[in-house]
């Protein structure tokens, strides 16, 4: 077992976390696709925090003498509005600056949500085992059984649709992953000498579980973490689109979407852009995500 | 094998009565009250609204409406439509074939492309054609199907005027339902051009359904042959000489396949999430269509049977991926009993 953080389970020098660190960058700065994920990540991240800077126009602010003005290159475009505008004359960059915005955020809370609950349950299921893992493992089942997107949709039509309610259900469609990711970590650590001393010391079960077990078991979890950053920026943006999510006028890029849709044949633009935010952002973070998989987990690494 | 598939199956019950509960809970943990819903903006009086709830059998408790409801899904019956007032397994059923040929459709699509590609980027491993089909297969990976399939109409039904933008089949065509399956039902009617309108209807869905499945079988078909390319088996093959093709196609790739069949199957979650977009960019008339315009139409009990036999439908094809799994992984067959 060449697994970088159970060589050394706990390690609290501060020089054996630099070396960590150190070994960590190199393996994620040799994937090349990664580092290139990873600064345009930071520039959306920028973007967002800096939205109010950089954007030309507030997000809602309408100009009247400007519906479905074209982008700047095309016959017609203008350069005040170097996307293009919408149907209501609202500017298609400053939507997507603070788009931005709403994209991270979801992303953050889902899966902060879905890690939280997850670990906690998951790290529970494992430890303990018996009844009350056998009782959880099914009711991930159940959750599972179901495709997540539809199980999403009807969650947040008992919720009611809005951002927060799409966010608070696709968390809950994603921390199934978390919990068997978990349990199946802490069943492989639990057997282990390290954590049998502990006990044997007197360690108490809740130290045991999150302080001396949970640190070695990580590396999965972060690498799932990434990966449904995106999911869930996806599926944020689908519910969008479907009109479950973000409501009009948040300059969602889903809801944007949604809006859009009618004027497919007559302005390209306005469904253009707002997918290509989309798109280009999830790649980003699964780029990333790969590059952290390759660093965090030996086993896992690409042949 | 035999006790394998016992053990499958006696997970499986207790995992569809928990999917049974989840389901009557739904339609009971959402705001309103189900009668006045149904009575929409006319309103009732007091004694019509009791008579009703007495007549769906709401006044009753609630461990009896699950009895009766359990009773009704062994018996084949999952309740009516509150807007059709057709049987709901009914309704489903005949909206099944759509989404059943588009899923179809789309996994054909993916398998068959997505296998080729990554046998070949494996075999020429580092390549320019590696390198893009693994980049392509990341922007697949990372693509919101639902703009992806805007962005399709706007090329192939908008600019080049291909492609129809919406629906299964031309209006001109009228021919009995056979199998359900328009390709099929459309040879068999004899009708010139039916079967042409049928597959362009069918193209562009396909595309976008089969995107994702596309790039995770690709990635997977890849990494899988690599691991077996590198294999003593493999080296012993090419040491004896055998023609490389043979080694690829006949050696490795039959090994490399056990992931993929079940990366494969593990897809008909995903399809069928993705049919719920898919079919309402197309206006495909399935049952991801079906179950999005009744949670529009706050139609309950569709949406409730919807949601049980699409997770029967999930799980089922889980474990006979499974299954299959023992059958071609003689390690399993073996070891698991």
């Amino acid at each position: 077992m060449s697994d970088i953080t159970s060589a050394e389970p706990i390690d609290s020098r501060d020089a054996g976390r630099l070396a960590l660190l150190a070994e960590f960058w190199r393996y994620f700065s040799e994937n090349r696709g990664a580092v290139i994920g990873l600064c345009f990540f930071s520039l959306i991240v920028l973007l967002a925090v800096f939205a109010d800077l950089i954007a030309p126009y507030g997000p809602t602010e309408q100009f009247r003498d400007a519906f479905l003005a074209p982008p700047v290159w095309q016959e017609g475009g203008d350069w005040r509005f170097i996307l293009g505008t919408d149907a209501v004359g609202r500017d298609m960059l400053s939507r997507l600056i603070y788009g931005s915005r709403f994209s991270l955020f979801v992303g953050v809370i889902v899966v902060s949500l879905s890690l939280f609950v997850g670990i906690i349950i998951g790290m529970i299921a494992g430890y303990a085992g018996g009844w009350l893992d056998t009782a959880v493992m099914r009711v991930m089942d159940i959750i599972l059984a179901f495709p997540s997107l539809l199980l999403a949709l009807a969650l947040v039509a008992i919720l009611g649709p809005s951002l927060i309610n799409a966010m608070i259900a696709i968390a809950i469609v994603q921390q199934p992953h978390y919990v068997r990711l978990t349990r199946a970590a802490v069943m492989g650590e639990k057997s282990k000498d390290y954590v049998t001393a502990a006990r044997v010391a007197g360690v108490r079960p809740l130290r045991l579980m999150f302080i001396t077990i949970l640190p070695n078991c990580l590396s999965p979890l972060i690498v799932q973490a990434a990966l449904s950053f995106s999911t869930a920026i996806l599926d944020a943006a689908a519910l969008g689109f479907l009109g479950m999510g973000a409501q009009p006028p948040t300059p969602e890029w889903g809801t944007m979407l949604a809006e859009a849709r009618e004027f497919i044949l007559r302005a390209w633009w306005v469904v253009t852009f707002p997918g290509v935010a989309i798109l280009l952002t999830v790649l980003a973070i699964n780029l990333m995500g790969d590059g952290l998989r390759d660093a965090l987990d030996p086993k896992l690494r690409r042949s | 094998m035999f006790f394998y598939l016992l053990r499958r199956l006696g997970l499986l019950i207790p995992t569809f009565f928990g999917v049974t509960i989840a389901a009557f809970s739904f339609i009971r943990l959402l705001p309103g009250d189900p009668v006045l819903l149904m009575a929409g903006e006319r309103g009732l009086t007091p004694e019509r609204h009791a008579a009703l709830m007495r007549q769906f059998g709401f006044d009753r408790p609630l461990w009896q409406q699950f009895l009766d409801y359990v009773g009704g899904i062994l018996q084949g019956d999952l309740g009516n439509s509150l807007v059709t007032k057709n049987p709901v397994l009914q309704e489903f059923f005949a909206l099944f074939p759509a989404t059943l040929e588009l899923s179809l459709a789309a996994i054909v699509f993916a398998s068959v492309l997505g296998v080729t590609a990554g046998v070949i980027a494996a075999v020429r491993r580092g390549s320019w054609f590696d390198q893009t089909v693994m980049g392509t297969a990341l922007v697949g990976y990372s693509m919101p199907i639902f703009w992806w399939g805007l962005l399709l109409i706007i090329l192939f039904s908008g600019i080049l005027g291909w492609t129809p933008v919406s629906g299964r089949m031309s209006l001109m065509y009228f021919f009995p339902e056979v199998t359900g399956f328009m390709l099929i039902d459309s040879l068999l009617s004899g009708q010139d051009g039916a079967f042409i309108s049928a597959l362009s209807h069918l193209i562009l869905p396909t595309i976008v359904l089969g995107t994702i499945p596309l790039a995770v079988v690709a990635r997977q078909t890849r990494s899988a042959m690599l691991e077996v390319l590198g294999e003593d088996y493999v080296r012993t093959a090419r040491a004896k000489g055998l023609a490389p093709a043979r080694i690829i196609g006949i050696h490795a790739l039959r090994n490399a396949l056990v992931p993929v069949i079940t990366t494969i199957g593990l897809q008909v979650g995903v399809l069928l999430g993705g049919a719920i977009l898919t079919e309402t960019i197309f206006s495909w008339p399935g049952i991801g269509k079906w179950m999005v315009d009744s949670i529009f139409r706050r139609d309950y009990p569709a949406v409730q049977g919807g949601l049980l036999l699409i997770a029967a439908i999930v799980m089922t094809v889980n474990l006979l991926v499974d299954l299959l799994y023992g059958l071609v992984n003689p390690k399993i067959r073996h070891t698991g009993g």
